[in-house]
C-alpha cells in the first residue's frame, strides 16, 4: 500500500481544528494516552478534514499533582516519540496536535505544551513552557514547576501560530509578543477550576471571565482564538469545560459543554484576519509603535526597581 | 440592588452599574447562586469522584430529616440513580418523631430505599453504664461518632461510600463533631453557606417541610442551631462572606452589621481552625508527610 503523501503547510487555506475538550485520567501517562489517540481518530472521524486537534493543558496528566510532576514529567522527545508511535499504530492520516504536559528537561520541570505533526511525516514543532505560574487561591505552581523564559510564535500547519498556557493568557502582554511575533493563530490550553455560582452567566465565574479573555485577545490582534479547557475533577475542583474558539473580529465562533468530554469542530477562515485587521488596524498600530514605546516607556525598561524597591513610591 | 453608579442627564448612556461588593446586613446578592448551575456541577462532581475517581457505584447516606442530608441524598440521585443510593435513620431514643417522618419523607421524594438502625443501645452501653453524668454536648458528641460508626460500616457491607453532609456554615462556625459529621471522602456541600443550601434544596425538590422547618442537630428537644449559635444562618453566613474575602470586623461594624453578632461569628470562626485540619504531626524528618511529601488526595 502507497503510503498517503505527507501533507506540509497550507497557509492561506481554511484550517479545521477540533478542540479536544478533554478529561485525562490522573496520573495514569499510559491511559491518558490512549485516550487521547482514541480522541485524534475520533476527530478525523468526526472531521475527515481535521488539520489540527487542540488538547488542554496538562491533558497529559491531569492537573493538581503537587510533588507528583516529578513522577509523571517526561522530556518533550520522549512524550513526543511515544505519541507518535502510538498514533502511528492508530492511523495513517496526517493531523497537527497541540497539548499540555509536565515537561523534564535538564532536571527542570516545566509546564509545557507540545505542538507536533502526527502521521507518516512526524514532526515535533514546537514547546512552549509556561511563563506566569499561578501561585495563589488553589494554585500552588511556582512550588512545583519552574517558569518559561519566552512566548515564541512558529509555523503551523496553517500559518504562525502561538501556544499560550492558561494563566499566560490573563496578561494581555503574553498575546501582544505572541502576535509580534506573526501569529494569526493563538492556541490558549487550560486549565481553569470552576469558581464562581452566581445567577447570570448560567456558567462558573472563571468561564465568563474566559469569554471575555478570548474574545478581547482575538479582536485587539485580529487573530484567531482557539481555548481549549480540561475536563473533570480533582480532589474537589472541578474544570468544567466551556472550551471557545473566537473570530478575529471576537466572534464566539463554538462553545463546549459543560463538565463532559466533547470535540468541537471550528473552521477558521484566514480572510477573516485581513477583514479584520483593515476595518479595525489596531495590530498595524501597535507593530509601528511598538519599538518607540518600549523605549519611552520608563515602565517598560529593563534594570526597573522591583515593586517593592521604588524608593519614590507615593 | 445596590448601585454604585445612577445615570443621569449627563450620562444617559451609563446605566445602573450594580456594585460588585455590596456590604451592607441588607445586601444578599453576594448569597445567591444559580441553582441549576450549583445541581448541575455538584452532580457532575458527584459523578466524577464517586465513579470515575474511586471506582464505587453506590453511596450510603444517614438521613436525619434535615435540609442537608436531604439535599445530598437529592443530588446523588441525581447523580447515580436512585437505586445507587441507600439511606440510613440512625436515630437516638430522644431524636424526634419528625426528624423521622421527614428522612422517609425525603427518601419517599426521591425513591431511595432506607433502613433503620437505632443507636440507643450501642450509645447508652457507654453513657449510661460508665459516663452516666455526661451532658447534651458530650452525647451529642458520642451520638454523631456512633452514627459514623455505623454509616462506614454499612458501606464498607454495600460496597458503597459514605457521602458527607456538612455545609460551609456549620464547617466555619465549629458547630459540628470533629471526626463525625465531617469525617465521609467525599462531601457536596462544604462549600455552600447555610442559606445556599435552602435555595438549592428548594429548587432540586426537597419538600418545603424540610426546608422551612428550622435547622436543628436533634440532641435536646426544641434545641435550635440558631438558637445555640445566637445568630440567623442568613445573617451569619453574609458576616462570614465578608470576612472570607478579608474584610476586617470594624469594616463590618462600620457597614451596619450589627458588632455583637459580627463578634460572635469571628469567635467562632478563630476558635475552630484546628477543627477544619487533619490532625497535628510532629516534624522530625525532611519527608513530613503534608509538608514536603504532598500527592492529592486523587492521585
Amino acid at each position: 500500500m502507497t503510503p498517503p503523501e505527507p501533507r506540509r503547510t497550507f497557509f492561506g487555506m481554511t484550517a479545521h481544528v477540533t478542540i479536544a475538550q478533554f478529561r485525562p485520567t490522573k496520573g495514569n501517562i499510559e491511559q491518558t494516552l490512549d485516550d487521547m489517540i482514541q480522541a485524534l481518530v475520533s476527530a478525523s472521524a468526526a472531521d475527515p478534514g481535521a488539520d489540527l486537534v487542540v488538547f488542554p493543558e496538562t491533558a497529559l496528566t491531569g492537573y493538581f499533582l503537587e510533588g507528583g510532576v516529578r513522577e509523571v514529567a517526561r522530556p518533550a522527545a520522549e512524550v513526543f516519540a511515544e505519541v507518535t508511535a502510538r498514533y502511528g499504530a492508530a492511523s495513517s492520516e496526517t493531523v497537527d496536535v497541540a497539548f499540555g504536559f509536565y515537561e523534564l528537561d535538564a532536571g527542570h520541570v516545566y509546564n509545557a505544551a507540545m505542538y507536533a505533526r502526527l502521521g507518516p511525516d512526524p514532526e515535533l514543532i514546537h514547546v512552549q513552557r509556561k511563563v506566569f505560574l499561578p501561585t495563589y487561591g488553589v494554585f500552588q505552581e511556582e512550588r512545583f514547576v519552574e517558569s518559561g523564559a519566552g512566548i515564541r510564535a512558529f509555523d503551523g500547519g496553517h500559518g504562525r501560530t502561538a501556544m499560550l498556557i492558561c494563566e499566560d493568557a490573563f496578561h494581555s502582554i503574553s498575546g501582544t509578543l505572541a502576535a509580534l511575533d506573526g501569529a494569526t493563530t493563538i492556541l490558549v490550553l487550560s486549565a481553569s477550576p470552576a469558581r464562581g455560582a452566581a445567577p447570570g452567566a448560567g456558567v462558573p465565574g472563571n468561564l465568563a471571565r474566559w469569554d471575555l479573555l478570548g474574545s478581547g485577545l482575538a479582536s485587539e490582534h485580529g487573530i484567531h482564538v482557539v481555548v481549549s479547557q480540561l475536563v473533570g475533577f480533582e480532589g474537589g475542583k472541578g474544570f468544567a469545560g466551556g472550551s471557545a474558539a473566537y473570530s478575529p473580529r471576537g466572534e464566539r465562533l463554538v462553545a463546549g459543554p459543560l463538565w463532559d468530554e466533547a470535540l468541537l469542530t471550528v473552521q477558521l477562515e484566514p480572510r477573516e484576519i485581513a477583514d479584520a485587521r483593515t476595518e479595525e488596524p489596531l495590530f498595524a498600530d501597535l507593530e509601528r509603535s511598538w519599538t518607540r514605546l518600549l523605549v519611552n516607556s520608563p515602565g517598560a525598561g529593563v534594570g526597573r526597581p522591583a515593586p517593592d524597591d521604588r524608593g519614590d513610591a507615593p | 440592588m445596590q448601585a454604585a453608579h445612577r445615570a443621569n442627564d449627563a450620562t444617559p448612556w451609563l446605566r445602573e452599574v450594580p456594585d460588585a461588593f455590596p456590604m451592607s446586613p441588607d445586601a444578599t446578592a453576594p448569597l445567591e447562586i444559580d441553582t441549576d448551575l450549583a445541581s448541575t456541577w455538584l452532580t457532575a462532581f458527584l459523578r466524577d469522584e464517586v465513579g470515575r475517581r474511586r471506582g464505587f457505584d453506590r453511596v450510603v447516606v444517614g438521613l436525619s430529616g434535615g435540609v442537608d442530608s436531604s439535599l445530598t441524598a437529592a443530588l446523588a440521585v441525581a447523580a447515580l440513580g436512585s437505586e445507587a443510593v441507600q439511606g440510613f435513620l440512625l436515630p437516638y431514643r430522644t431524636s424526634s418523631d419528625a426528624s423521622r417522618e421527614h428522612a422517609l419523607l425525603c427518601a419517599d421524594r426521591f425513591g431511595i430505599a432506607t433502613r433503620e438502625i437505632e443507636i440507643t443501645d450501642a450509645v447508652d452501653g457507654y453513657l449510661e453504664q460508665f459516663e452516666p453524668e455526661a451532658g447534651g454536648h458530650r452525647r451529642g458528641n458520642v451520638a454523631a461518632r456512633q452514627r459514623m460508626i455505623i454509616l462506614f460500616d454499612q458501606a464498607f457491607k454495600l460496597g458503597a461510600l459514605p457521602l458527607g453532609t456538612g455545609n460551609k456554615s456549620e464547617r466555619l462556625l465549629g458547630y459540628y463533631t470533629w471526626h463525625a459529621d465531617d469525617s465521609p471522602p467525599i462531601n457536596p456541600l462544604g462549600d455552600l453557606f447555610k442559606t445556599q443550601v435552602w435555595a438549592l434544596a428548594r429548587a432540586v425538590g426537597v419538600p418545603e417541610a424540610i426546608v422551612g422547618k428550622p435547622a436543628t442537630a436533634d440532641l435536646i428537644h426544641g434545641q435550635t442551631d440558631e438558637g445555640d449559635l445566637g445568630i440567623s444562618y442568613p445573617e451569619a453566613d453574609l458576616v462570614l462572606h465578608h470576612l472570607l474575602r478579608g474584610v476586617t470586623p470594624s469594616r463590618l461594624a462600620n457597614a451596619g452589621f450589627d458588632a455583637a453578632k459580627v463578634e460572635i461569628v469571628v469567635g467562632r470562626l478563630e476558635r475552630t481552625h484546628w477543627k477544619r485540619h487533619l490532625p497535628t504531626v510532629a516534624m522530625l524528618s525532611a519527608t513530613a508527610i503534608g509538608e514536603w511529601y504532598l500527592r492529592p488526595v486523587d492521585y
